[in-house]
């Protein structure tokens, strides 16, 4: 292990960890302009999180310490993820500890950990919450998979790293299973941030939430660590769709330059990505929950059938 | 335009791609309308293909069949089809006979069905866009689950006019296309078919109130 790469590490997981926020705060002001509303300040999640860390926590009298240990949990998960993620560098010393086909496992521990905590204390929006989320999460799962099969058929491998590298240095050749990966993967994505067609992350109305409902019981620093992992969800998510199908521009090897360079473009192409998100929330409407497997159902179909095309078309090219 | 050239064959494969998709659109859409849209779309993915294989190749037939593709397809077929559904009155949905989700996942086992069975009959072809093949295959095979599972006569006109694009393509990858005789009579078959379709579909609507096919089969002699 370099130091340069030690380095590269440390500052990417950094900036993701300080980021996310303003990830979402972005994304609730872009949806906030288009919507016609006064838009919430910038820096709005990160006020939320100051305040959330002070005040106490209030915990129900039958929680078990699986309810207190979860947050702690999931934000680990999601850290995990986010150092795992080439977001800045390729060089990343963390990035053999698991390929792609684990990532999606850490999200998977994650949902795990957050829906049993739902389940803890025993009322009915947690325990509906939670099953709601395992519905979403065992449809989503299988399409992310097929994309990411998708994407190491291209590179020859399933490590996230060698698949942006080999990708950032192609030549440009039209893969259409590319495009159907790409958009295969905004759809899980959609589902697994809690976006608008599957969740609406502002709505506490019984009938529809699903990440909301889940997390009604947390209350001081276990929602603040909630919610931030949430954000890092999200940051986490964009970063690899970022990684995957817009790799320019990501450091390499010892290039501790080329890693200050990436900073920029990786905030513009977030900055884009995220009022891309807020484009496609507005302009949609939430979609019953009963629609989501169908939607995602979707979502597989284009996943295999891009892997199905790249077999079948690129595999000789 | 020599770079154009150097990417036909992978504009080839896309349009070959977005045809099959397409094809999985026309699978898992709900509203007759729409149906016959995606179908002209179909059919203008159809012309831009035949459209790169005739100029990579240099034949000059390929442009005539593109043109009657662009024309039959992508005009006239479905604006007699738009044509019938004003005048029938049509508004509800699609009636499919198997739930949407279970059609696109038995659809996508067609398509493992169909590559498998192409790899080795393009293996032989030595074509431009022998890849394609497969797709086409697949095409057919997917417009066949379309006329199989759905209730309503119009539904599977357009189901059948799909498989007709299909072979179109299976034409156009393997071989270059077909004789232009034979391509001029499978058109003029195919408008003659829809106009004739058309009018059973106004009888089938006059004996029973409804484009159900399903009462086709009570019917008797009395």
């Amino acid at each position: 292990m370099s130091a340069s790469g030690a380095f590269a590490q440390i500052f990417a997981t950094l900036i993701g960890v300080a980021l996310a926020p303003l990830l979402t705060g972005w994304l609730n002001q872009c949806r906030a302009w288009l919507q016609n509303r006064a838009a919430p300040p910038l820096m709005q999640p990160y006020r939320m999180l100051h305040k959330l860390f002070h005040k106490d926590v209030v915990l129900a009298h039958n929680a078990s310490p699986l309810f207190r240990f979860a947050p702690y949990a999931v934000f680990g998960c999601m850290l995990l993820a986010t150092a795992i993620i080439p977001s800045l560098s390729t060089d990343l010393p963390l990035s053999p500890a698991a390929d792609a086909l684990a990532l999606v496992g850490v999200f998977g521990l994650a949902r795990v950990f957050i829906s049993l905590a739902a389940m803890d204390v025993g009322t009915a929006f947690g325990t509906l919450g939670g099953r709601r989320e395992m519905l979403i999460g065992f449809l989503a799962e299988p399409a992310l998979l097929i994309v990411i099969f998708t994407m190491a058929l291209i590179a020859k491998s399933t490590s996230v790293t060698t698949i942006v590298e080999t990708l950032a240095h192609h030549e440009l050749v039209i893969y259409p299973s590319i495009a159907f990966a790409g958009i295969a993967f905004t759809m899980v994505s959609f589902a697994e941030n809690a976006r608008v067609p599957v969740d609406n992350p502002a709505t506490h109305l019984e009938l529809t939430m699903i990440h909301e409902a889940m997390i009604l019981e947390y209350s001081g620093r276990h929602l603040a660590l909630i919610e931030w992992a949430a954000s890092l969800k999200l940051y986490a998510y964009s970063c690899l769709g970022i990684a995957l199908f817009f790799p320019w521009g990501i450091a390499e090897r010892d290039n501790l330059f080329a890693l200050l360079a990436a900073l920029p473009l990786l905030v513009m192409k977030l900055a884009l990505g995220g009022a891309c998100v807020a484009l496609i929330e507005t302009i949609n409407a939430k979609m019953r929950i009963f629609r989501a497997p169908e939607f995602l159902g979707t979502a597989f179909l284009l996943a295999v059938l891009g892997m199905l095309v790249n077999l079948l078309l690129e595999a000789r090219a | 335009m020599s770079m154009l050239m150097a990417y036909s064959a992978q504009l080839i494969n896309l349009c070959a791609a977005v045809i099959l998709l397409l094809a999985f659109a026309m699978l898992a859409q709900r509203r007759v309308i729409h149906l016959i849209d995606l179908f002209a779309l179909q059919g203008f993915a159809l012309f831009v293909s035949t459209l790169l294989v005739a100029w990579k190749i240099g034949q000059s037939h390929l442009y005539y069949s593109a043109a009657l593709t662009l024309v039959l397809k992508v005009w006239l077929l479905p604006w007699i089809l738009h044509r019938l559904v004003r005048k029938l009155e049509i508004k509800s949905e699609v009636e499919a006979l198997i739930n949407i989700p279970t059609t696109t996942l038995v659809g996508i086992v067609l398509v493992v069905i169909a590559f498998n069975v192409a790899t080795p009959i393009s293996e032989m072809s030595s074509s431009v866009a022998r890849g394609m093949l497969g797709i086409a295959l697949a095409t057919v095979l997917l417009a066949f689950l379309m006329m199989i599972t759905r209730r309503k006569a119009i539904t599977q006109v357009v189901g059948f006019l799909a498989m007709e694009n299909g072979l179109f393509l299976a034409a156009t990858s393997a071989t270059y296309g077909m004789p232009m005789v034979v391509e001029l009579g499978i058109a003029l078959d195919v408008l003659i078919g829809v106009i004739i379709l058309g009018v059973f579909f106004f009888q089938i609507r006059d004996q029973f109130d409804s484009l159900d096919i399903h009462h086709l089969e009570k019917l008797k002699e009395h």
